[in-house]
Protein backbone atom coordinates (compact mmCIF):
# COMPACT_ATOMS: atom_id res chain seq x y z
CA UNK A 1 0.00 0.00 0.00
CA UNK A 2 3.16 2.55 0.82
CA UNK A 3 4.35 1.29 -2.24
CA UNK A 4 1.41 2.36 -4.34
CA UNK A 5 1.33 5.61 -3.18
CA UNK A 6 4.87 6.02 -3.60
CA UNK A 7 4.11 4.79 -7.35
CA UNK A 8 1.54 7.33 -7.87
CA UNK A 9 3.20 9.84 -6.78
CA UNK A 10 6.34 10.09 -9.48
CA UNK A 11 3.28 11.45 -11.34
CA UNK A 12 1.98 14.43 -8.64
CA UNK A 13 1.66 17.72 -9.68
CA UNK A 14 -0.08 18.47 -6.72
CA UNK A 15 0.64 17.89 -3.38
CA UNK A 16 -2.03 15.59 -1.04
CA UNK A 17 -3.23 18.23 1.58
CA UNK A 18 -3.29 17.19 5.67
CA UNK A 19 -6.77 15.72 6.89
CA UNK A 20 -7.77 18.04 9.21
CA UNK A 21 -11.15 17.04 9.72
CA UNK A 22 -14.46 15.94 7.88
CA UNK A 23 -14.41 18.60 6.17
CA UNK A 24 -11.63 19.97 4.71
CA UNK A 25 -11.72 23.59 3.38
CA UNK A 26 -8.85 24.30 1.54
CA UNK A 27 -10.17 26.42 -0.43
CA UNK A 28 -12.66 28.51 1.70
CA UNK A 29 -16.19 27.98 -0.60
CA UNK A 30 -18.11 26.68 2.85
CA UNK A 31 -19.61 29.34 5.13
CA UNK A 32 -19.33 28.80 9.03
CA UNK A 33 -23.04 27.49 9.62
CA UNK A 34 -23.35 25.38 6.79
CA UNK A 35 -20.09 23.90 7.87
CA UNK A 36 -21.24 23.25 11.46
CA UNK A 37 -24.02 21.63 9.87
CA UNK A 38 -22.65 19.39 7.59
CA UNK A 39 -20.20 17.83 10.21
CA UNK A 40 -23.18 17.23 12.50
CA UNK A 41 -24.43 15.30 9.95
CA UNK A 42 -21.32 13.48 9.15
CA UNK A 43 -20.21 12.64 12.53
CA UNK A 44 -23.51 11.40 13.57
CA UNK A 45 -23.63 8.88 10.39
CA UNK A 46 -20.75 7.58 11.04
CA UNK A 47 -21.71 7.31 14.90
CA UNK A 48 -24.90 5.41 13.96
CA UNK A 49 -22.88 3.40 10.80
CA UNK A 50 -19.04 3.71 11.24
CA UNK A 51 -19.54 4.90 7.39
CA UNK A 52 -16.91 8.42 6.88
CA UNK A 53 -17.89 10.62 4.35
CA UNK A 54 -14.83 13.56 3.88
CA UNK A 55 -15.04 16.71 1.91
CA UNK A 56 -12.32 18.16 0.55
CA UNK A 57 -11.86 21.66 -1.45
CA UNK A 58 -8.94 22.71 -3.72
CA UNK A 59 -8.25 26.30 -5.13
CA UNK A 60 -6.84 24.05 -8.07
CA UNK A 61 -5.72 20.85 -9.13
CA UNK A 62 -2.97 22.32 -11.50
CA UNK A 63 -3.52 20.62 -14.29
CA UNK A 64 -3.98 17.27 -12.33
CA UNK A 65 -6.89 15.26 -14.18
CA UNK A 66 -9.62 15.32 -10.43
CA UNK A 67 -9.95 11.17 -10.88
CA UNK A 68 -5.65 11.42 -10.56
CA UNK A 69 -5.73 13.23 -7.42
CA UNK A 70 -8.80 12.27 -5.82
CA UNK A 71 -7.68 8.49 -5.65
CA UNK A 72 -4.24 9.76 -4.42
CA UNK A 73 -6.29 11.51 -1.37
CA UNK A 74 -8.20 8.42 -1.09
CA UNK A 75 -5.67 6.27 -1.13
CA UNK A 76 -3.24 8.65 1.71
CA UNK A 77 -6.11 9.48 3.67
CA UNK A 78 -7.81 5.92 4.49
CA UNK A 79 -11.04 6.86 4.55
CA UNK A 80 -13.98 4.82 5.83
CA UNK A 81 -13.43 1.50 8.50
CA UNK A 82 -10.50 -0.92 7.68
CA UNK A 83 -12.51 -4.35 6.38
CA UNK A 84 -15.45 -2.46 5.47
CA UNK A 85 -14.05 -0.07 3.35
CA UNK A 86 -17.19 2.39 3.71
CA UNK A 87 -15.79 5.68 2.83
CA UNK A 88 -16.64 8.36 0.39
CA UNK A 89 -14.66 11.45 -0.26
CA UNK A 90 -16.38 14.69 -2.08
CA UNK A 91 -13.96 16.71 -4.13
CA UNK A 92 -13.81 19.61 -5.34
CA UNK A 93 -11.85 21.89 -7.38
CA UNK A 94 -13.41 26.23 -6.76
CA UNK A 95 -10.89 27.35 -9.42
CA UNK A 96 -10.99 24.45 -12.23
CA UNK A 97 -15.06 23.90 -11.49
CA UNK A 98 -15.05 20.26 -10.91
CA UNK A 99 -16.22 18.38 -8.36
CA UNK A 100 -15.88 14.16 -7.93
CA UNK A 101 -17.52 11.57 -5.61
CA UNK A 102 -14.89 8.95 -4.87
CA UNK A 103 -16.09 5.90 -3.71
CA UNK A 104 -14.56 3.11 -1.34
CA UNK A 105 -14.42 -0.58 -2.04
CA UNK A 106 -17.15 -1.33 0.14
CA UNK A 107 -19.99 1.21 -1.04
CA UNK A 108 -19.08 0.38 -4.32
CA UNK A 109 -22.63 -1.85 -4.45
CA UNK A 110 -24.69 0.86 -3.58
CA UNK A 111 -23.13 4.21 -4.44
CA UNK A 112 -22.37 2.92 -7.87
CA UNK A 113 -20.92 5.12 -10.30
CA UNK A 114 -24.15 6.05 -11.84
CA UNK A 115 -26.01 7.06 -8.20
CA UNK A 116 -22.69 9.02 -7.76
CA UNK A 117 -22.94 10.13 -11.64
CA UNK A 118 -26.65 11.59 -10.73
CA UNK A 119 -26.04 13.11 -7.47
CA UNK A 120 -23.12 15.28 -8.95
CA UNK A 121 -24.93 16.17 -11.57
CA UNK A 122 -28.80 16.51 -10.78
CA UNK A 123 -27.85 17.71 -6.84
CA UNK A 124 -24.33 19.71 -7.00
CA UNK A 125 -23.89 20.74 -10.07
CA UNK A 126 -27.02 22.92 -10.63
CA UNK A 127 -26.36 24.49 -6.74
CA UNK A 128 -22.63 25.15 -8.17
CA UNK A 129 -23.90 26.24 -11.02
CA UNK A 130 -26.25 29.02 -9.38
CA UNK A 131 -23.37 29.90 -7.06
CA UNK A 132 -24.80 28.62 -4.06
CA UNK A 133 -22.08 26.54 -2.91
CA UNK A 134 -23.53 25.76 0.73
CA UNK A 135 -26.36 24.21 -0.79
CA UNK A 136 -24.42 21.91 -3.24
CA UNK A 137 -22.65 20.61 -0.61
CA UNK A 138 -25.79 19.66 1.75
CA UNK A 139 -27.26 18.18 -1.10
CA UNK A 140 -24.85 16.27 -2.31
CA UNK A 141 -23.64 15.02 1.30
CA UNK A 142 -27.52 14.45 2.17
CA UNK A 143 -27.81 12.66 -0.99
CA UNK A 144 -24.55 10.57 -1.21
CA UNK A 145 -25.90 9.57 2.97
CA UNK A 146 -29.61 8.83 1.66
CA UNK A 147 -27.56 6.16 -1.14
CA UNK A 148 -25.51 4.45 1.31
CA UNK A 149 -27.64 4.74 4.52
CA UNK A 150 -28.12 0.98 6.03
CA UNK A 151 -25.07 -0.72 4.40
CA UNK A 152 -23.27 -0.75 7.71
CA UNK A 153 -23.75 -0.56 11.39
CA UNK A 154 -21.18 0.75 13.80
CA UNK A 155 -20.05 -1.57 15.23
CA UNK A 156 -20.51 -1.12 19.63
CA UNK A 157 -16.51 -0.15 21.32
CA UNK A 158 -16.74 -3.37 22.99
CA UNK A 159 -16.53 -5.68 19.87
CA UNK A 160 -14.03 -2.97 18.44
CA UNK A 161 -11.34 -3.35 20.91
CA UNK A 162 -11.48 -7.01 20.39
CA UNK A 163 -11.89 -6.49 16.77
CA UNK A 164 -8.05 -5.95 16.21
CA UNK A 165 -5.99 -9.01 17.62
CA UNK A 166 -4.21 -8.50 13.83
CA UNK A 167 -1.20 -6.26 15.22
CA UNK A 168 -0.06 -8.53 18.21
CA UNK A 169 2.87 -6.53 19.37
CA UNK A 170 0.52 -3.47 19.45
CA UNK A 171 -2.06 -5.30 21.45
CA UNK A 172 1.36 -6.33 24.31
CA UNK A 173 2.69 -3.01 24.11
CA UNK A 174 -1.05 -1.67 25.56
CA UNK A 175 -1.09 -4.82 27.84
CA UNK A 176 1.90 -3.75 29.40
CA UNK A 177 1.02 -0.21 29.71
CA UNK A 178 -2.34 -1.30 30.77
CA UNK A 179 -0.76 -3.46 33.93
CA UNK A 180 1.50 -0.76 34.36
CA UNK A 181 -1.12 2.08 34.71
CA UNK A 182 -2.99 -0.43 37.47
CA UNK A 183 0.12 -1.08 39.12
CA UNK A 184 0.59 3.20 39.89
CA UNK A 185 -3.64 3.13 40.58
CA UNK A 186 -2.90 0.60 43.06
CA UNK A 187 -0.14 3.03 44.27
CA UNK A 188 -1.38 6.10 44.46
CA UNK A 189 -4.82 5.19 45.14
CA UNK A 190 -6.16 5.84 41.43
CA UNK A 191 -6.62 8.37 38.96
CA UNK A 192 -5.26 7.26 35.67
CA UNK A 193 -5.81 4.70 33.38
CA UNK A 194 -9.69 5.50 33.14
CA UNK A 195 -10.54 6.07 29.41
CA UNK A 196 -7.65 4.49 28.15
CA UNK A 197 -9.31 2.76 25.70
CA UNK A 198 -11.93 5.02 24.98
CA UNK A 199 -10.08 7.11 21.80
CA UNK A 200 -12.10 4.95 18.87
CA UNK A 201 -14.06 7.91 17.69
CA UNK A 202 -12.11 10.90 18.72
CA UNK A 203 -14.17 13.73 17.50
CA UNK A 204 -11.30 16.31 17.70
CA UNK A 205 -8.72 14.03 16.20
CA UNK A 206 -10.58 12.36 13.33
CA UNK A 207 -8.75 10.03 10.71
CA UNK A 208 -9.68 7.75 8.42
CA UNK A 209 -10.31 4.39 9.59
CA UNK A 210 -8.01 1.91 6.99
CA UNK A 211 -10.78 2.28 3.95
CA UNK A 212 -9.22 1.14 0.87
CA UNK A 213 -10.21 2.74 -3.44
CA UNK A 214 -10.42 1.38 -6.84
CA UNK A 215 -11.26 4.25 -8.32
CA UNK A 216 -15.35 4.02 -8.15
CA UNK A 217 -17.25 7.27 -8.48
CA UNK A 218 -18.32 9.44 -10.68
CA UNK A 219 -16.60 13.26 -11.98
CA UNK A 220 -18.68 16.33 -13.58
CA UNK A 221 -17.85 20.27 -13.99
CA UNK A 222 -19.68 22.72 -13.33
CA UNK B 1 11.73 -32.16 25.52
CA UNK B 2 15.28 -31.60 24.98
CA UNK B 3 14.59 -32.63 21.88
CA UNK B 4 11.49 -30.08 20.60
CA UNK B 5 13.48 -27.55 22.10
CA UNK B 6 16.17 -27.69 19.49
CA UNK B 7 13.86 -28.47 16.57
CA UNK B 8 12.10 -25.10 17.60
CA UNK B 9 15.44 -23.90 17.74
CA UNK B 10 15.83 -25.03 14.09
CA UNK B 11 12.57 -24.06 12.61
CA UNK B 12 13.10 -20.30 13.37
CA UNK B 13 16.67 -20.37 12.16
CA UNK B 14 15.62 -22.22 9.30
CA UNK B 15 12.91 -19.46 8.36
CA UNK B 16 15.06 -16.74 9.74
CA UNK B 17 17.65 -17.96 7.12
CA UNK B 18 15.17 -18.26 4.35
CA UNK B 19 12.98 -14.91 4.76
CA UNK B 20 16.75 -13.36 5.15
CA UNK B 21 17.65 -14.65 1.36
CA UNK B 22 14.06 -13.09 0.14
CA UNK B 23 12.24 -16.98 -0.14
CA UNK B 24 9.27 -15.53 1.66
CA UNK B 25 9.36 -12.14 0.25
CA UNK B 26 9.63 -13.15 -3.77
CA UNK B 27 6.46 -15.00 -3.05
CA UNK B 28 4.73 -13.02 -1.18
CA UNK B 29 5.61 -10.04 -4.08
CA UNK B 30 4.37 -12.32 -7.07
CA UNK B 31 1.01 -12.85 -5.02
CA UNK B 32 0.93 -9.34 -4.98
CA UNK B 33 1.11 -8.88 -8.71
CA UNK B 34 -0.84 -12.29 -9.58
CA UNK B 35 -3.79 -10.25 -7.21
CA UNK B 36 -3.79 -6.57 -8.68
CA UNK B 37 -3.83 -9.10 -12.22
CA UNK B 38 -7.10 -9.94 -10.91
CA UNK B 39 -8.25 -6.85 -10.69
CA UNK B 40 -7.67 -5.02 -13.68
CA UNK B 41 -8.76 -8.41 -15.33
CA UNK B 42 -12.30 -7.83 -13.87
CA UNK B 43 -12.04 -4.22 -14.58
CA UNK B 44 -11.16 -4.80 -18.43
CA UNK B 45 -14.27 -7.33 -18.40
CA UNK B 46 -16.61 -4.89 -17.04
CA UNK B 47 -16.00 -2.40 -19.87
CA UNK B 48 -16.29 -5.22 -21.86
CA UNK B 49 -19.88 -6.29 -20.36
CA UNK B 50 -20.94 -2.83 -20.81
CA UNK B 51 -20.58 -2.32 -24.44
CA UNK B 52 -23.22 -4.74 -25.89
CA UNK B 53 -25.61 -2.06 -24.17
CA UNK B 54 -23.75 0.82 -25.35
CA UNK B 55 -23.98 -0.62 -28.87
CA UNK B 56 -27.96 -1.05 -28.60
CA UNK B 57 -28.65 2.43 -27.17
CA UNK B 58 -26.33 4.19 -29.98
CA UNK B 59 -28.11 1.90 -32.58
CA UNK B 60 -31.35 3.11 -31.95
CA UNK B 61 -29.80 6.58 -32.92
CA UNK B 62 -31.07 7.82 -36.96
CA UNK B 63 -28.39 6.86 -38.91
CA UNK B 64 -25.70 6.34 -36.25
CA UNK B 65 -22.46 6.02 -38.55
CA UNK B 66 -22.39 2.36 -39.24
CA UNK B 67 -18.43 1.98 -39.24
CA UNK B 68 -17.72 3.27 -35.92
CA UNK B 69 -20.36 0.82 -34.34
CA UNK B 70 -19.03 -2.04 -36.33
CA UNK B 71 -15.26 -1.12 -34.81
CA UNK B 72 -16.51 -1.39 -31.30
CA UNK B 73 -18.27 -5.00 -31.66
CA UNK B 74 -15.50 -6.32 -33.42
CA UNK B 75 -12.43 -4.71 -31.05
CA UNK B 76 -14.98 -6.19 -28.42
CA UNK B 77 -15.25 -9.67 -29.66
CA UNK B 78 -11.18 -9.43 -30.19
CA UNK B 79 -10.28 -8.29 -26.72
CA UNK B 80 -12.80 -11.00 -25.21
CA UNK B 81 -11.01 -13.66 -26.64
CA UNK B 82 -7.49 -13.08 -25.62
CA UNK B 83 -6.85 -13.98 -22.18
CA UNK B 84 -4.21 -13.90 -20.02
CA UNK B 85 -3.47 -16.49 -16.79
CA UNK B 86 -0.88 -15.63 -14.50
CA UNK B 87 1.37 -17.63 -15.68
CA UNK B 88 1.26 -15.68 -19.08
CA UNK B 89 2.31 -12.62 -17.13
CA UNK B 90 6.41 -12.74 -17.77
CA UNK B 91 5.66 -13.79 -21.57
CA UNK B 92 6.27 -10.30 -23.55
CA UNK B 93 4.67 -11.27 -26.71
CA UNK B 94 1.59 -12.45 -24.84
CA UNK B 95 1.25 -9.44 -22.93
CA UNK B 96 1.84 -7.43 -26.20
CA UNK B 97 -1.30 -9.35 -28.19
CA UNK B 98 -3.27 -8.62 -25.06
CA UNK B 99 -2.43 -5.08 -24.55
CA UNK B 100 -2.83 -4.60 -28.22
CA UNK B 101 -6.63 -6.21 -28.26
CA UNK B 102 -7.20 -3.92 -24.51
CA UNK B 103 -6.19 -0.74 -26.76
CA UNK B 104 -8.35 -1.43 -29.87
CA UNK B 105 -11.00 -1.71 -27.82
CA UNK B 106 -10.37 1.05 -25.69
CA UNK B 107 -9.69 3.77 -28.87
CA UNK B 108 -12.57 2.19 -30.84
CA UNK B 109 -14.88 3.57 -27.72
CA UNK B 110 -13.38 6.82 -27.25
CA UNK B 111 -13.76 7.13 -30.79
CA UNK B 112 -17.49 6.36 -30.84
CA UNK B 113 -17.95 8.72 -27.78
CA UNK B 114 -16.49 11.64 -30.00
CA UNK B 115 -19.25 10.37 -32.79
CA UNK B 116 -21.63 10.77 -30.54
CA UNK B 117 -20.90 14.70 -30.17
CA UNK B 118 -23.23 14.85 -33.17
CA UNK B 119 -25.92 13.44 -32.42
CA UNK B 120 -27.98 15.44 -30.22
CA UNK B 121 -31.00 13.57 -29.39
CA UNK B 122 -28.33 10.90 -28.12
CA UNK B 123 -27.00 12.87 -26.00
CA UNK B 124 -30.34 13.67 -24.53
CA UNK B 125 -30.80 10.16 -23.80
CA UNK B 126 -31.14 9.21 -20.37
CA UNK B 127 -30.32 6.04 -21.17
CA UNK B 128 -27.12 6.79 -23.13
CA UNK B 129 -26.19 9.43 -20.61
CA UNK B 130 -26.02 6.53 -17.88
CA UNK B 131 -24.18 4.04 -19.84
CA UNK B 132 -21.41 6.99 -20.40
CA UNK B 133 -21.41 7.14 -16.54
CA UNK B 134 -21.05 3.73 -16.46
CA UNK B 135 -18.25 3.73 -18.78
CA UNK B 136 -16.50 6.63 -17.54
CA UNK B 137 -16.21 5.16 -13.77
CA UNK B 138 -14.57 1.57 -15.54
CA UNK B 139 -12.50 3.54 -17.49
CA UNK B 140 -11.13 5.08 -14.38
CA UNK B 141 -11.09 2.18 -12.10
CA UNK B 142 -8.83 0.16 -14.98
CA UNK B 143 -6.61 2.96 -14.90
CA UNK B 144 -6.26 2.77 -11.07
CA UNK B 145 -5.67 -1.09 -11.70
CA UNK B 146 -3.39 -0.23 -14.10
CA UNK B 147 -1.46 1.82 -11.75
CA UNK B 148 -1.64 -1.04 -9.20
CA UNK B 149 -0.78 -3.54 -11.43
CA UNK B 150 2.39 -1.91 -12.63
CA UNK B 151 3.39 -0.75 -8.79
CA UNK B 152 2.85 -4.55 -8.29
CA UNK B 153 5.07 -5.45 -11.05
CA UNK B 154 7.98 -3.34 -10.18
CA UNK B 155 8.21 -4.58 -7.11
CA UNK B 156 7.93 -7.81 -7.60
CA UNK B 157 11.40 -7.45 -10.01
CA UNK B 158 13.04 -5.36 -8.33
CA UNK B 159 12.81 -7.73 -5.64
CA UNK B 160 14.24 -10.98 -7.91
CA UNK B 161 16.96 -8.69 -9.12
CA UNK B 162 17.98 -7.55 -5.58
CA UNK B 163 20.71 -9.43 -3.64
CA UNK B 164 20.96 -11.65 -2.29
CA UNK B 165 17.22 -12.34 -3.29
CA UNK B 166 18.20 -12.92 -6.65
CA UNK B 167 20.61 -16.24 -5.77
CA UNK B 168 17.88 -17.56 -4.13
CA UNK B 169 15.84 -17.00 -7.64
CA UNK B 170 18.03 -18.29 -9.39
CA UNK B 171 19.07 -21.40 -7.47
CA UNK B 172 15.26 -22.22 -6.12
CA UNK B 173 12.79 -20.32 -7.60
CA UNK B 174 13.38 -19.55 -10.76
CA UNK B 175 11.16 -17.01 -11.51
CA UNK B 176 10.91 -14.71 -14.44
CA UNK B 177 10.32 -10.92 -14.30
CA UNK B 178 6.71 -9.83 -15.02
CA UNK B 179 5.99 -7.42 -17.90
CA UNK B 180 3.90 -4.29 -17.18
CA UNK B 181 0.86 -3.76 -18.53
CA UNK B 182 1.33 -0.27 -20.17
CA UNK B 183 -0.82 1.96 -21.60
CA UNK B 184 -1.50 1.28 -25.06
CA UNK B 185 -0.42 4.83 -27.65
CA UNK B 186 -3.50 4.27 -29.94
CA UNK B 187 -5.43 4.42 -26.92
CA UNK B 188 -3.55 7.77 -25.58
CA UNK B 189 -4.15 9.70 -28.52
CA UNK B 190 -7.04 11.72 -28.81
CA UNK B 191 -9.35 10.75 -31.87
CA UNK B 192 -9.69 13.58 -34.13
CA UNK B 193 -13.45 15.11 -34.67
CA UNK B 194 -14.45 15.50 -38.08
CA UNK B 195 -17.48 17.38 -39.14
Amino acid sequence: MLHVTAYSSLFAAIEVPVLSGRINDYAAMISAPAKAEIEGKLKQFEASESTQIVILTVPSLKGDPIEDFSIRVAEAWKIGQKGSDNGVLLIVSRDDHKVRIEVGYGLEGKLTDLVAGRIVRDEIVPAFKAGQFDVGFAKGVSSIIAATHGEYKAKSKAVRNGDKPSFPLLFIIFLVIYIIFHLFKGFFGGGFGGGFFGGGGNDDNFSGGGGSFGGGGSSDEW
Amino acid sequence: MKVSTARIIAFFLFFSTLSGCGYNSIQQNEEAVNKSWGDLESQLQRRADLVPNLVATVKGAANFEKETLTAVVEARSKATSIQLTPEMLSDPAAMAKFREAQGKLSSSLSRLLVAVERYPELKANQNFRDLQNQLEGTENRISVARQRYNGAVETFNFSIRQFPNSMTNSMLLKLKPKEYFKADAAAKAVPGVKF
